[in-house]
């Protein structure tokens, strides 16, 4: 194929890729604005990826998939502001053990419901593109597109925004002011992890249609990325969110595009590496470092 | 506080996070119709049952110990390294390269290959001390990237150079570790684990260079001012990880069957990741990490025989993992109901005057938290 041609028809299939990592960065833009760091969010896409498919199958439906992927999300979610916020516990570990928890969970779900490690997605099950005059285009990669600049209106253009902002930079100060810190926190924290739950929903049910415990391969770290990328700007976060997605999807086309792998061809395996190679070059190459609140991953004490 | 006190309270804190983590994987186990006793008798069996489970434990312990060491020796600096999984994938291929394919002669063929995977490992720890110090690129980033990396050059390698059938190539008896007992998977390599994770203890607490490495990750910038270049010590934390991590994977090639690496790498699973685990569990403390990695140890061998038993899927061990990973997170969590009280405690009556100094103190809190976590 004329790689050339590659990199336009690409474009479809990285919009669908975008949405588990853009959704994911973009939530947790806003919840870092808060202090609170997930480094969780692979665990988020994964256990949220496994609900969403169980949730389907069990109403027949696809977008009950998604309820039950956001649900599941929202739950995680509640378990790291537990920890971080009301315990006062370390962000960062917590968010190690949500990963483990999500490989754990995913892998022993998988095998006591389908009896297997891998799942595949009966396509009554896919979430149904709307058709436009090129196509379709799945309803996530416009709710994904629509999130980004309602984030940043919600950040910036509400007073809940304000004290969002307030609580990450100088908790103290927002708490001698009658800001509930910890009730803001709380509320970005399930903001963010509701958004990467509906990324998960995705990457299972709109765009592999298939369930396994190793499904977002490290997707959640490159929203990470893409969150430094952003600057801690939503609509960035969307931009960084497509970016990564478009070499995502580069090396699936690539690698599904026949020849891989034989005489004179790039090694499959060398075209997997390109997203993550991409994402240390991007990051690394970012104008300037990304500015974080004061207070991030730190918790609140009043005493 | 005494500290001796601060002792019995870490301990306390641990217990109660692996209590947690074995309790909710029963609750979660009996939710699904399995029977928790049985599973956790036959995890039990497996692991401490008798003397070949015993074996097994202290075989599994042995590569943790190092991964765990990786993650301890830049938790002491102020690092999140995660590396440890790539690090010691490409430990383990540097080790079936240079133990497979290279003729030496014995009593030198095996110690030149862990010290070529140990070299590979610290060699992959660059790129991501690199991109911290010049582009402020934070390791838990550049590292996952990094593992992904050696995961999918590695499995390229094995498939396309080493493959003989479902794995690579075996390394030579010459480069293997002898065994402790016949009949086990227990060899010498626990000795070399054990080794490794003294040398970190004398080389953290009993050199200078551990001083300043200790001092940058509480505070880089009083250690500046006490003459300490933090960035030297982050990279020292780097290599030293990275060396340990290549270490594991020596240790698994080398150490015990199938003396290669299977085409998947299944059989090099997530020892990187577990030493996170291991670590946590161990308080990053060398002799808190080998404690550790024989009850990790013990998980992992003993979960075949709980799945053999009580059919179990051996994802479970992953799930208590996680549970006390999280549990560990918040130490507090065991103090909720002494927590409670002071929340409840209205603005009004903290006053304008107590919220003068809130600040300072909620700081002190942190940094004490952060002091006591890492002792």
């Amino acid at each position: 194929m004329d790689f050339a041609i590659l990199l336009v028809t690409v474009l479809p299939v990285a919009l669908r890729v975008m949405v588990p990592i853009a959704l994911a960065a973009i939530g947790e833009v806003f919840a870092e604005r808060a202090g609170v760091v997930n480094i969780g969010l692979e665990g988020i896409l994964v256990i949220s990826a496994f609900f969403a498919v169980v949730g389907a199958d069990a109403f027949g439906s696809p977008w009950a998939g998604l309820v039950a992927g956001v649900l599941a999300g929202l739950g995680v979610g509640l378990l790291h502001a537990l920890l971080s916020i009301y315990l006062k516990g370390d962000q960062i570990i917590s968010g190690v053990g949500i990963n483990l928890l999500g490989l754990g969970l995913v892998g022993f779900g998988a095998v006591v419901l389908w009896g297997s490690r891998s799942f595949q997605v009966p396509n009554a099950l896919w979430v149904p593109g709307i058709p436009v005059p090129w196509g379709s285009v799945s309803p996530l990669v416009i709710v994904t597109v629509l999130a980004a600049p309602f984030t940043w209106w919600l950040l910036h253009k509400t007073a809940f925004g304000l004290r969002v902002k307030a609580v990450g930079e100088n908790p103290e100060a927002a708490d001698v002011v009658g800001v509930p810190v910890e009730r803001v926190r709380l509320l970005a924290v399930l903001y963010g992890a509701a958004l990467a739950g509906l990324g998960g929903a995705a990457l299972s049910l709109d765009w592999t249609h298939t369930i396994l415990n190793t499904l977002p391969a490290g997707r959640g770290f490159i929203a990470l990325a893409a969150v430094v990328f952003s600057k801690l700007n939503p609509l960035l976060a969307l931009f960084g969110g497509f970016l990564f997605g478009y070499f995502d999807a580069l090396a699936i086309q690539l690698a599904s595009a026949g020849g891989a792998g034989e005489e004179g061809q790039i090694p499959y395996q060398f075209v997997r590496m390109i997203p993550y190679l991409a994402t240390l070059i991007v990051v690394a190459g970012a104008i300037g470092r990304a500015r974080f609140p004061q207070a991030i991953a730190q918790p609140y004490r009043r005493e | 506080m005494s500290a001796r006190l601060g002792g019995l309270r870490v301990l306390l804190e641990v217990g109660v996070a692996l209590l947690l983590g074995l309790a909710l994987g029963a609750v979660l186990m009996a939710l699904w119709g399995y029977d928790p006793w049985k599973a956790y008798q036959a995890l039990f069996q497996g692991a401490l049952g008798d003397r070949f489970g015993i074996a097994n434990t202290l075989s599994r312990a042995t590569p943790l110990i190092l991964t765990g060491l990786t993650f301890a020796v830049g938790v002491r600096a102020g690092l999140f390294n995660i590396g440890a999984q790539g690090q010691m994938i490409l430990g383990a291929l540097v080790a079936v390269l240079i133990g497979g394919l290279l003729d030496l002669p014995p009593g030198l063929h095996l110690p030149v290959t862990v010290l070529g995977a140990m070299l590979a490992g610290a060699l992959w720890s660059l790129p991501a001390a690199f991109l911290k110090l010049t582009r402020g690129v934070h390791e838990v980033i550049s590292t996952i990237m990094l593992n992904w990396i050696a995961y999918w050059f590695t499995g390229y390698v094995v498939i396309a150079y080493l493959s003989q059938g479902r794995r690579s190539l075996q390394v030579d008896p010459t480069a293997r570790f002898p065994l402790i007992m016949a009949g086990s998977d227990l060899s010498y390599a626990l000795l070399l684990s054990v080794l490794l994770a003294g040398l970190v203890y004398w080389a953290l607490w009993h050199h200078v260079a551990g001083y300043e490495l200790r001092a940058a990750g509480l505070n880089p910038e009083a250690a500046r001012y006490g003459g300490v270049r933090p960035n030297r010590s982050l990279v020292w934390a780097f290599l030293l990880g990275g060396l340990a991590a290549g270490g594991a994977g020596a240790v698994e090639v080398l150490g015990r069957l199938p003396f290669a690496i299977t085409n998947d790498l299944s059989n090099l699973g997530t020892l990187g990741f577990d030493g996170i685990a291991v670590a946590l569990v161990g308080r990053n403390h060398p002799l808190g990490i080998l404690l550790s990695a024989v009850f990790f140890g013990a998980l992992a061998a003993g979960r075949t025989m709980m799945g053999y038993r009580a059919g179990v899927p051996f994802d479970m061990i992953q799930i208590v993992q996680g549970v006390i990973i999280l549990a560990i997170a918040a130490p507090e969590m065991w103090r909720i109901a002494r927590l409670r009280p002071r929340r409840a405690r209205t603005p009004a009556a903290a006053g304008p005057a107590g919220t003068g100094t809130e600040g300072t103190e909620g700081g002190e809190g942190g940094e004490r938290e952060r002091e006591r976590r890492q002792a």
